[in-house]
């Protein structure tokens, strides 16, 4: 059975970029493990000769014509959604260095 | 009885000059005044959609067509994009958060006439099974105010269920229409995979999201999916609809039917009041001449363990969008880029999303992705051949929606597994990308019960009618 240590939980946070409280690692941590216990049944299923499904549809590369359609939005309105904005351009906290 | 005609009368009327969108529209929105205290609705979108009734009744007035659908209010769950009110999907990270277009979905409803007149509570991101997941507040259940309603589109079943619209619109990725539906009585709808344009709505688990209907009529469902079936070049999922189209021809024989009770449904868990509904029905559809036959889809069982895994996987994928920086809620004071973005997401999202988001980094993460995401998706494709085989021997699968009828407020609320297993019923077609209908079949202790219909991939048409003929013989 899937066991998580404090660490286990800090590391997932970190690449998902939740900033978790204390309390909230410890919840997690306990969370997570009734559910991976959960799906451990999985484990067992015989699944030799298959491939995983990675679509139902069966559609495979869906095309469209490179044109511009005009939906009627200016780049203005969706700038305006941006939290941070100078001039034409979202702004965001320095990146580098 | 409703206080709403089907909904090809409403429209015919309103066509004729006998009905005035403007008054349905203020029909509509008293209603949602009247039953504010069940907490269905997050925001109304009223001014736009008395401005759209007032044009509506002008062009009728003119002489001139306006719509399979004219006049027609509707409410829609608040992860569709709408103009009119803003788009949260009940979570604090997207509150304020004003739609720069529309959902398809919208637009295609709005072509034939219909009228959004509010957007509905949900589970945030459509993360739940009771909207107890809700960053606002949880919605409350039509015949007994102390249980949930469902979820996620909880507020779109109770809201069809209060009579405040004949239709709302939900979204269902793991059961999140048919599960309300059955704990509501409403008729609820889940399409094949790719036959309803996703564009504009909110994206939850992106291999398993479809849009619906929930009406109180079979009949009004397929309507709206007439309106909303078919391709899209703005969702490259979409799929051709129907070349006949969705409404069905009256009277609905089914007699000679094919139907598979699924076996593996009635096992462990089912509670007995569900089960008595149910077997009940079954008896009906047999007498009615249909052809009963047990069929055993072994994989089912350990469906829901593969959902637990896909969909946080393709949850924590979808919701990296939300960091802050180009929409939505933003950390003011973070020192840095890293800090703008997890305060952004710690803030924003609600203890379910992070959980789901916990969840699927981790299946995903390296180490575990095999063991995990592709042995899920492995056993994802068994359940998908075992159905086929099914569908090979009987023409439809029928079952019950949910293990219980609706549970009381706060009955789960501390344990997400027990929270989940509530979906253990729906999520085999979800992942299977099969249509899947709900239509009151009883109640249980007051409570009602909804039947689970089931048909082949693009056998849309066949399970409308089929789920318009049971219809008859449950009511």
């Amino acid at each position: 059975m899937a066991q998580l240590s404090r660490e286990d939980v800090l590391k997932l946070a970190r690449l998902a970029r939740l900033a978790l409280t204390d309390e909230e690692v410890e919840e997690f941590r306990k969370e997570l493990e009734g559910v991976l216990q959960y799906i451990d049944m999985l484990k067992d299923a015989d699944v030799s000769g298959l491939t995983p499904t990675t679509q139902v549809t069966g559609l495979k590369n869906v095309m469209r014509d490179d044109q511009v359609i005009d939906y009627g939005i200016s780049n203005k309105q969706l700038l305006a959604l941006a939290p941070g904005r100078q001039d034409d351009l979202i702004k965001v906290k320095r990146m580098i260095g | 009885m409703s206080q709403w005609l089907p909904i090809a009368h409403i429209a015919q009327q309103v066509q004729t000059g006998r009905l005035l969108a403007a008054d349905l529209v203020e029909t509509a929105l008293k209603t949602i005044t009247d039953k504010l205290e069940y907490q269905a609705i997050i925001a109304t979108t009223e001014q736009r959609a008395r401005e759209r009734a007032a044009s509506i009744d002008a062009v009728v007035a003119e002489g001139k067509p306006v719509g399979r659908l004219a006049g027609v209010p509707f409410i829609a769950k608040d992860n569709f994009l709408v103009f009119g009110a803003n788009t949260t999907a009940a979570s604090n990270i997207l509150k304020g958060f004003d739609a720069p277009y529309q959902s398809t979905a919208i637009e295609l409803l709005e072509r034939e006439g219909a009228i959004c007149v509010a957007k509905a509570n949900l589970d945030a991101f459509a993360h739940g099974g009771s909207t107890e997941n809700s960053d606002f507040f949880t919605t409350k259940n039509p015949h007994d105010p102390t249980r949930v309603p469902g979820g996620s589109s909880g507020g779109s079943a109770a809201a069809v269920m209060l009579d405040m619209v004949p239709f709302a619109l939900g979204t269902d990725t793991g059961g999140s229409i048919r599960q309300p539906a059955s704990f509501t009585g409403a008729v609820g709808y889940k399409p094949t995979y790719g036959l309803v344009s996703r564009s504009g709505v909110v994206a939850m688990a992106s291999s398993t999201d479809v849009i619906g209907p929930l009406t109180r009529t079979v009949e009004d469902a397929a309507l709206v999916i007439d309106v909303l079936a078919g391709k899209d070049p703005l969702d490259s999922t979409t799929v051709e609809r129907d070349s006949s189209g969705y409404v069905a021809e009256l009277p609905q024989d089914i007699t000679g039917k094919k139907i598979g009770v699924v076996k593996e449904y009635f096992e462990e868990g089912l509670s007995d009041g569900v089960r008595e509904v149910i077997q009940a029905s079954i008896a009906k559809l047999k007498d009615a001449g249909a052809i009963i036959e047990e069929i055993s889809l072994p994989s089912l069982p350990l469906s829901l363990a593969v959902y637990y895994v896909v969909c946080p996987a393709e949850v924590s994928s979808n919701l990296s969008r939300y960091d802050g920086q180009r929409f939505a809620y933003s950390y003011g004071n973070a020192a840095n880029l890293e800090e703008s973005y997890s305060k952004t997401r710690s803030i924003g999202f609600g203890k379910e999303a992070k959980r789901r988001i916990m969840m699927g980094t981790y299946v995903l993460s390296s180490g575990y992705y095999d063991a995990y995401y592709r042995k899920a998706q492995t056993v994802r494709t068994k359940l998908i051949q075992e159905f086929n085989e099914a569908f090979k021997q009987v023409d439809f699968l029928l079952g019950p929606t949910a293990p219980t009828t609706a549970f009381k407020i706060g009955e789960n609320a501390s344990d997400p597994l027990q929270m989940y297993l509530t979906d253990v019923m729906t999520v085999g077609p979800s992942l299977v990308g099969i249509p899947a209908i709900v239509i009151p079949a009883g109640t249980s202790q007051g409570l009602p019960v909804g039947l689970q219909l089931m048909a082949a991939q693009h056998q849309d048409r066949a399970l409308l009618g089929l789920a318009q003929g049971t219809e008859g013989l449950l009511a």
